[in-house]
């Protein structure tokens, strides 16, 4: 069986909680707002593992439009998505740094 | 304005309970993310980048001050204490958690509002001209039309499935504010060139979109007592024959343009020679009861020049400027319709702050019979007020820092949510809208320049209009980088026109700069007093098409100059 084709690693996987509809990042068996602390896949194996923690979430009613984003690894390790879109995502509105996660986690 | 009756109330009551028992089985696992999808999209419940949006139907655009008092509440209770007015003349929550809707929606019920209908393929909140039943050259509200046919359209059992969405606009203004020739139906209430008798003219196939198209008149002339059952006649064969297959070919607009406005015509007809109308058009008694909510207010017997307006004029220039952009004549002497700008410099268009709603909604009650309009450009309307409130009118805007002079004009500018909230989007809007209005936030620049509407929207669905804007940009994505289509020479009114594009596009730091070029061959071009879109007609594209490219050209020579 071919492997399904998914973004280019390293990469995080990103949702929406299903209740609250905010962003939350897998952690491979669990869920968090911020996202330097989301699991980094730089390997299939650990790509996998994330793609089944969301589908599980998913079917546990617990998430909904999960993904893998590619993602840039800063200086300090942390994640950051490589596409504008998925960007602004993990930040919030760009004309409103007092909202979203870039309000919350100042070191984004 | 429209009240409830009983069946209004008990029907939107029962469907707030229908959607709390859903939310509850979407969360116990009884319904599938696939089931509940269509159900929290006919309820205004949207998922977007960042949580959860929420749209609120505004029908017609009509508001009463109670009602934004309680947009503001939800906004401070549920959201992040600010609302965004859209193109649809609908309110906005981008926060909100599904958790909280089903309260949201029983607070919004409690002021005979829902969210019923601002999603989904179905008939959309109807939209109407924001000066309805004010205007001097209106021949008769529209708001009276629009209701009928969000009652006849609600829940309507045959068109809750249609093959794409469907938006109906109405005017009865000889000017077209309500861009009627850029809906799926368009009705313009007009007199029976012989007979003098009130009808419409019904325009079918407009839209804008990935294609956009100006619609084309199906019946010049349609008797009022009809309306219902034509526009059942005319759903009926988009309903049947519209194409399903490919959501991006689904509006009505492709069927007209594919068969012809002949053959649409002729179909429309025969169907409509089908139905029996008499079971279908509204009763004459219900007509007159709904026309009488919108009766007008007590107006008060005053010069048609008031003298204090006049007197403040002549020693306060800053409000006589503000007063210049903000008031639309009224048909009632001594009376004005206030235009209130959402388009304060800096911030994003169409937001509005919960304590900025509570302050309309007091200058509403106070000055204009309680009664508010949300405009399709994004802005509020106070219909009623008397010539001589404007000045304290003014004061308390500017206390509430919602006094910008600038309706009309260059940085009035209509932009989508974008990519700043919009997981459909491709590119941001707000900040470019910014940009141009940080650019050109000089008053007296402002007032030189004249009229000119820019839209903008942040990908091909157009929700910001951008094909009708004298200057349209497109925001979209290019080798992963965001980047802006200009167009130029649209137009949503009774002349309505799709803006041609100038070429490549650009960056989005680009962006002021290009619109400056334009704006600069506008102002050596025009003749005495002709507005920006009258010199595009006049002079045509070309010359503003040779300054938007210069900006490549100098590029060139740069990168010349580099190698030399």
């Amino acid at each position: 069986m071919s492997t399904p084709k998914r973004v280019p690693l390293p990469a995080i996987l990103l949702a929406n909680d299903l209740l609250d509809g905010d962003v939350v990042f897998s952690t491979g068996d669990g869920w968090t707002r911020d996202p330097s602390e989301a699991v980094i896949a730089y390997d299939d194996p650990t790509a996998d593992k994330l793609e089944a923690h969301a589908k599980a979430a998913f079917a546990a009613q617990q998430v909904v439009d999960a993904y893998l984003v590619d993602v840039a690894i800063d200086a300090q390790g942390r994640p950051t998505p490589r596409h504008f879109r998925e960007r602004f995502k993990t930040l919030g509105p760009s004309n409103r740094p007092d909202l979203g996660k870039q309000a919350v986690y100042r070191a984004l | 304005m429209y009240r409830y009756d009983e069946f209004d109330e008990r029907f939107v009551r029962e469907r707030v309970a229908q959607f709390r028992d859903q939310v509850a089985r979407r969360l116990d696992g009884s319904l599938s993310d696939d089931e509940f999808k269509p159900l929290r999209l006919k309820n205004g419940v949207y998922l977007q980048l960042h949580a959860y949006m929420l749209r609120i139907a505004v029908p017609y655009g009509t508001l009463a001050s109670r009602q934004l008092r309680q947009l503001a509440l939800i906004a401070d209770r549920y959201d992040r204490g600010y609302g965004h007015f859209t193109t649809r003349q609908n309110m906005q929550f981008n926060w909100p958690k599904l958790r909280d809707v089903p309260d949201i929606l029983g607070l919004l019920a409690d002021v005979e509002m829902h969210c019923i209908q601002t999603s989904g393929n179905c008939i959309r909140n109807v939209t109407a001209d924001h000066f309805a039943g004010v205007a001097a050259d209106e021949l008769e509200d529209p708001r009276p039309t629009a209701e009928l046919i969000r009652q006849w359209s609600s829940l309507h059992p045959e068109f809750s499935y249609l093959p794409r969405k469907f938006k109906i606009a109405v005017t009865g203004a000889e000017h077209d504010r309500a861009a009627v020739k850029v809906h799926d139906i368009g009705l313009r209430i007009l007199k029976h060139p012989q007979t003098g008798e009130i009808g419409y003219e019904v325009i079918v196939g407009g839209g804008l979109g990935r294609t956009p198209l100006i619609g084309k008149v199906v019946r010049d002339f349609l008797p009022k007592d009809e309306l219902l059952a034509y526009l059942e006649a005319a759903m009926r064969v988009y309903n049947l024959e519209g194409r399903r297959d490919n959501k991006y070919k689904a509006r009505v607009k492709i069927l007209v343009h594919e068969i012809g406005v002949e053959e649409f015509r002729k179909r429309v007809e025969e169907e409509y020679a089908k139905l029996n109308g008499p079971s279908i058009n509204a009763d004459p008694a219900e007509v007159e009861r709904i026309a009488a909510y919108f009766a007008p207010p007590t107006y008060e017997k005053l010069p048609g020049d008031s003298k204090a307006y006049a007197a403040q004029r002549a020693t306060n220039a800053a409000f006589a400027q503000w007063a210049d952009a903000s008031v639309f004549k009224h048909r009632i002497p001594g009376y004005a319709a206030l235009t209130i700008s959402l388009k304060t410099i800096g911030e994003a268009p169409g937001d509005i702050t919960s304590a900025q709603m509570r302050a309309v909604a007091d200058l509403a009650e106070k000055y204009s019979f309680d009664e508010l309009r949300v405009t399709h450009m994004q802005n509020v309307v106070l219909p009623h007020v008397k010539q001589s409130d404007l000045f304290a009118i003014w004061n308390a805007l500017r206390e509430a820092g919602l006094a910008e002079a600038n309706v009309g004009l260059v940085t009035d500018i209509i932009a989508c949510p974008g990519l700043d909230y919009c997981a459909l989007a491709t590119a941001r809007s707000i900040p470019i809208a910014q940009a141009i209005a940080k650019r050109f936030q000089d008053q007296q620049r402002q007032r030189d320049i004249g009229p000119l509407g820019i839209k903008i929207s942040g990908c091909i669905n157009a929700c910001g209009h951008h094909h009708v804007g004298n200057i349209g940009i497109l925001g979209l994505e290019k080798n992963g980088v965001e980047n802006y289509q200009i167009t130029l020479g649209g137009d949503a009114t009774e002349n309505a026109a799709i803006g041609d594009r100038l070429g490549p596009g650009i960056d989005a730091d680009e962006v002021p700069d290009a619109i400056e070029r334009l704006v600069d061959v506008y102002l050596n071009q025009r003749l005495k007093d002709e507005p920006f879109i009258d010199t595009v007609r006049r002079v045509g594209v070309a010359p503003f098409k040779d300054a938007f490219l210069a900006k490549d050209s100098s590029k060139t020579e740069e990168a010349e100059h580099a190698v030399a």
